[in-house]
């Protein structure tokens, strides 16, 4: 099969699903159309891994008519962008979305430019990969979708049922997330960009209550002045030096390209919620959680650290780059540790977000090989491993009524196999030999070889990294015989997709030397010249331990639910113990004691910190233009 | 000479006892008399203790409460009643609320009487409750399933 | 004769002799702890093998436990304990064997969080801040590391060290370290998870709802990290291996010294203190070092 229809029908095909939702109207039927149809989006994914053997591919779509849709899709989106500012009295994004308008209609109709891109999509391993998360993952979150939002709306009577609208734009989505990938010319990158911004905006205000539309605006100005340095970056060097397309981009290299690399990156450092404009994603989270689960944590911020990726060999470790470097840094210290004052599970896995992807900006910063490597890495491995943490805490959240880690006492108890599950992915974000450990590992040998003070950014997150996944996992062990079962009534939609993805974060682990050889080490050695080798030893001992712990984790808990050689007490209260849970207290009352987490909001509170970090942050974002610039 | 002879930790309660036994066991476990030497650690938790060393006439709220305390500790396990309270319930024997002796609610090992009971008493009465332990470890060894039975005693 | 030669048989002795030895070395240092201590204290003290009556006083005790998966996870603390000091003692990757100490601990933790009591939860929280603390030290430690000999494997700087004197260039992380160290041995000033020395509830929180066998497995667990932690010392010295032996066990003395000299901080002094002094310490001795060595 030709890969170029294969990138047609990725691209196309989310569209017709995304028509067919709005336009079908009972649920079943949606629902029946949905699941193979997604099915099919993650096979050809996997096509399109299968039938790529070599290197770069590009095609040329030579279209008029195409290219004055898009044309006009992107006026039409500035102008909805400023009805939308109006309608809701935001002033600001009135004038983003004018500034928007006018800057497509200037520059692309009344002084188009003289060259157009030789190429306008294209294949290499990197694109690949991404079209690999963004059709498996999104298969499976939307799979899991249809379960989820039956029971939002049972929850939320409220909220009124948009369904088909929020299928559409799930749908509408993952095409623009297969086109983002796919594009060669940056025009059409940026259209399907912008595409994406909207989507987020209309995804994150379904709930259409005051505080998503708070959240949804915050979304939308920030990715929107992202995409106007997008497209002032484009223009400047279609201007500049003819270039439109991303290939020719990179390979012309420093110093023509490098304001417009800039541009590209700040929007990239939008687009991945880096300080100073991490409150949009921390404010998304009032999104229902397939939303945060695809948009927030595997797929769209990734299109942030993509482009970073891509346009980092043009940075290529001189100043801009360190700025940008120092800006991931920053960000992963802040994130890092204003999560250890979070006690919602969803903001906690928002900031490990940012702050793992803060980790990749500080590898497209420094731009070694090295580092490149490493930020593919940690792309797959987070974006596998969040994803499972978001399903398992939206699940968590129905059955009990809560989503605040503090509630999730006893939860292996009470629900044994998600709160299993929610420990794979728990462990998968920072426990050896689970991927992100390895990553780290790579990841700080690459930033201690350009300066040391990014490894000791990386120690100190790291510390607080554990902290507080570590204290939710302890939360969710703790065990008692008399809880409840609360694990009744989960649809099957989102069963198959928490095991699968659950299976998947161990499976990536274990084939993580198969995925290196084939899929990352090529691309790197084609973009830097070499590419980087973990050691053998290290290697095989990571692959050992992650076998032998997945053989002697559940041998160990079968053997010890069956023992019977314990004789069972109660635990230490002082004595005065009633049963399991209790005892007997002053003025002979029966106390149950309880413990909470610690949070330590005098010194990781977040109203401090935050400030901290967008002071930090901004103070780099002006150094990186202004180092540029001059 | 077996380990559990030489690594005896004891647990201390006041089972509503005045206070005079328990500030001359206190002191008995301070470097003056120096118990570490025989191996003697005086932990805070059932769980890791050997000897239970009670002072107090026991009365019907701390009943259970040494029971159990009694309880969580693992076999093989001492009761080691210190002073003449705990012995008898002395003077106090005929209060309503009291129980007289710890020996109403646990099987007891070894009595050091006194009122307070002196450091040195103390010292040779936990010791003496070593060489029990170690009679009954013989006999924990052979059948610990009846072993493991004792202490199910009610007040 | 070079202890680092890279052959397979030459691993595996050391392996074997870790696996063998350290649990008896950690027992004799555990029991000259105490001596020591106690002659501090003007008094007798315990004999010197002390602590192997204990751990065998322990394993031959009734096993109770509060719930049947509690002792999984000391097991789990135990075998990955092992596994990381072999692994450094095999000389791979430091910060593998970091990463996989991390590991081990966190299973001693969720032991911990795993039992329904609030003194074991206490205690895990407090070893968790703990941990927060001394994560730091020991990452910026394996970075000194590679920044000085190039290298993150352990046969590396060993071998590179053999020409260098490695503590020459790393003073101040070896100063952060050796303050770390006794958050990581569990005594005064910084004992504030599972006291080695105090042994009531609040202190001993982590091991509270633990007892006969899985205790001696924690107790023995313990003498296995404290003969990697004293093996990270010497990996300082490696110009002259008897001079790191000696220092190392210098450094233990001084760790009892202190112990009986400080009384408990609160957590929040540890916490912030810990931190202040690796940055100081370790943290300008790595970014000196990245200096003078670029040149």
């Amino acid at each position: 099969m030709q890969p170029f229809y294969i990138i047609v029908f990725l691209i196309l095909f989310p569209l017709l699903l995304a028509v067919a939702s709005l336009v079908l109207r009972p649920l079943a039927v949606r629902r029946g159309v949905a699941a193979p149809a997604m099915w099919v989006i993650a096979a050809g994914s996997l096509l399109l891994l299968a039938s790529t053997g070599g290197d770069h591919l590009f095609f040329k779509v030579e279209n008029v008519i195409l290219e004055d849709f898009i044309l006009a899709a992107e006026v039409g989106m500035g102008l909805l962008i400023t009805y939308l500012g109006l309608s809701s009295k935001r002033y600001f994004i009135v004038l983003l979305g004018a500034v928007m308008t006018t800057m497509t209609v200037f520059f692309d109709i009344i002084y188009p430019p003289t060259t157009h891109a030789m190429h306008h999509l294209f294949i290499d391993r990197f694109s690949v990969l991404m079209a690999l998360i963004i059709g498996i993952l999104g298969t499976l979150i939307i799979n899991y979708a249809i379960g989820y939002m039956a029971e939002y709306h049972e929850h939320h009577r409220e909220v009124k049922d948009r369904r088909r609208f929020f299928g559409f734009l799930l749908y509408l989505f993952i095409s623009s997330m297969f086109g983002l990938v796919f594009s060669n010319s940056l025009k059409w990158m940026l259209f399907f960009w912008e595409i994406t911004t909207l989507c987020s905006f209309f995804l994150i205000g379904y709930r259409d209550d005051r505080q998503s539309q708070d959240s949804a605006f915050r979304a939308l100005w920030m990715n929107v002045l992202g995409g106007i340095a997008f497209s002032a970056g484009v223009a400047y060097l279609s201007s500049r030096t003819g270039i439109a397309d991303l290939d020719r981009m990179i390979l012309a290299g420093s110093p023509e390209v490098m304001i417009p690399a800039v541009l590209l990156a700040f929007a990239g450092l939008v687009k991945s919620a880096q300080m100073p404009f991490s409150t949009w994603l921390t404010g998304a989270m009032v999104a229902p959680t397939p939303v945060s689960a695809l948009l927030h944590s595997s797929t769209m911020v990734k299109a942030g650290v993509y482009l970073l990726l891509k346009v980092s060999p043009i940075l290529n470790g001189g100043p801009a780059g360190i700025c940008i470097a120092c800006i991931g840094a920053v960000t992963f210290l802040f994130a890092s540790f204003i999560a250890v004052s979070q006690s919602d599970a969803k903001r906690v896995l928002a900031y490990s977000t940012i702050a793992t992807l803060a980790l990749i900006v500080m590898c497209a910063g420094v731009g070694t090989y090295n580092a490149a490597w490493s930020a593919l890495l940690l792309i797959i491995f987070h974006a596998v491993a969040k994803s499972l943490l978001f399903l398992c805490v939206g699940v968590v959240d129905y059955k009990l009524d809560s989503r605040d880690i503090e509630d999730m006492d006893f939860l292996i108890v009470r629900m044994p196999k998600v709160a299993a599950m929610m420990n794979i992915g728990l462990a998968g974000m920072f426990l050896a030999p689970f991927g992100m450990v390895i990553s780290k590992a790579v990841t700080l040998k690459a930033l201690v070889d350009v300066h040391p003070l990014f490894g000791v950014a990386l120690a100190f997150g790291g510390g607080t990294t554990m902290f507080f996944y570590t204290k939710w996992m302890g939360k969710t062990l703790m065990v008692k015989a008399t809880a409840e079962n609360r694990e009744g009534a989960i649809s099957v939609w989102e069963w198959v997709t928490l095991v699968v993805l659950a299976v998947l974060t161990i499976a990536v682990c274990i084939s993580f030397p198969w995925i290196s050889s084939r899929l990352i080490d090529p691309y790197i050695a084609s973009v830097y010249g070499h590419a980087p080798t973990l050691e053998r030893s290290t290697l095989i001992l990571i692959v050992v331990i992650m076998a032998s712990l997945l053989v002697i984790f559940p041998i160990g808990v079968l053997y010890n639910a069956r023992r019977r050689d314990y004789r069972l007490v109660g635990p230490y209260l002082s004595g005065g113990n009633v049963n399991e849970t209790s005892f007997i207290g002053a003025m002979d009352r029966t106390v149950y004691p309880d413990t909470r987490n610690y949070y330590l909001s005098r010194w990781f509170g977040e109203p401090l910190l935050l400030k901290g970090g967008l002071l930090c942050s901004g103070f780099f974002i002006i150094i990186m233009f202004g180092v540029v610039i001059l | 000479m077996s380990s559990l002879k030489r690594s005896p930790w004891v647990l201390h309660y006041n089972a509503s006892s005045c206070n005079g036994c328990d500030l001359e066991l206190v002191a008995t476990l301070t470097p003056m008399y120096d118990p570490e030497r025989f191996g003697i650690i005086n932990t805070g938790n059932p769980k890791h203790a050997d000897i239970f060393l009670v002072t107090g006439s026991v009365n019907a709220r701390n009943a259970s409460v040494l029971q159990t305390l009694f309880d969580q500790m693992p076999s093989p396990k001492a009761v080691v009643a210190i002073g003449i309270c705990a012995t008898s319930g002395c003077v106090f024997q005929e209060a309503y609320n009291v129980l007289g002796g710890v020996d109403k609610v646990l099987p007891v090992d070894v009595y050091v009487p006194g009122c307070a009971a002196r450091p040195e008493a103390i010292l040779d009465g936990i010791l003496r409750a070593v060489e029990v332990l170690e009679r009954k470890r013989l006999d924990y060894k052979k059948s610990p399933s009846v072993a493991a039975g004792e202490g199910k005693l009610t007040a | 004769m070079n202890p680092y030669d890279a052959s397979v048989t030459n691993i595996v002795l050391r392996v074997i002799a870790y696996v063998v030895l350290a649990p008896l070395a950690g027992g004799i240092l555990a029991g000259l702890d105490r001596k020591i201590s106690a002659w501090m204290q003007g008094r007798v003290g315990p004999p010197v093998l002390q602590p192997f009556y204990d751990v065998s006083k322990l394993f031959r005790k009734e096993k109770i436990a509060v719930n049947r998966f509690q002792n999984f996870f000391v097991f789990l603390f135990f075998l990955f304990m092992i596994f990381t000091g072999s692994l450094f003692f095999a000389g791979v990757n430091l910060l593998l064997v970091v990463f996989v100490l991390m590991l081990a601990s966190l299973f001693f933790v969720l032991a911990g969080f795993s039992v329904n009591s609030p003194y074991s939860h206490l205690g895990a929280e407090r070893e968790l801040i703990q941990m927060m603390a001394y994560d730091p030290a020991i990452i910026i430690l394996a970075i000194g590391f590679y920044v000085v000999t190039g290298s993150f494997n352990v046969d590396g700087i060993y071998q590179s060290g053999r020409e260098g004197y490695l503590i020459a260039y790393l003073p101040g992380i070896f100063a952060a370290y050796l303050y770390v160290l006794t958050i990581k041995f569990r005594k005064s000033p910084f004992d504030l998870s599972m006291s080695h020395h105090a042994h009531q509830e609040l202190v001993r929180g982590l091991t509270t709802e633990f007892s006969g066998p899985h205790l001696g497995l924690i107790e023995t667990a313990h003498w296995y990290e404290n003969i990697l932690l004293l093996a990270l010392i010497v990996l300082f010295f490696s110009f002259n291996p008897l001079i790191g032996v000696m220092v190392a066990l210098l450094a233990y003395f001084a760790e009892v010294f202190t112990d009986n000299a400080f009384a408990r901080v609160k957590w929040q002094v540890m916490f912030v203190s810990t931190w202040v002094f690796t940055i100081m310490a370790g943290v300008s001795n790595l970014i000196i070092v990245h200096y003078v060595l670029r040149r």
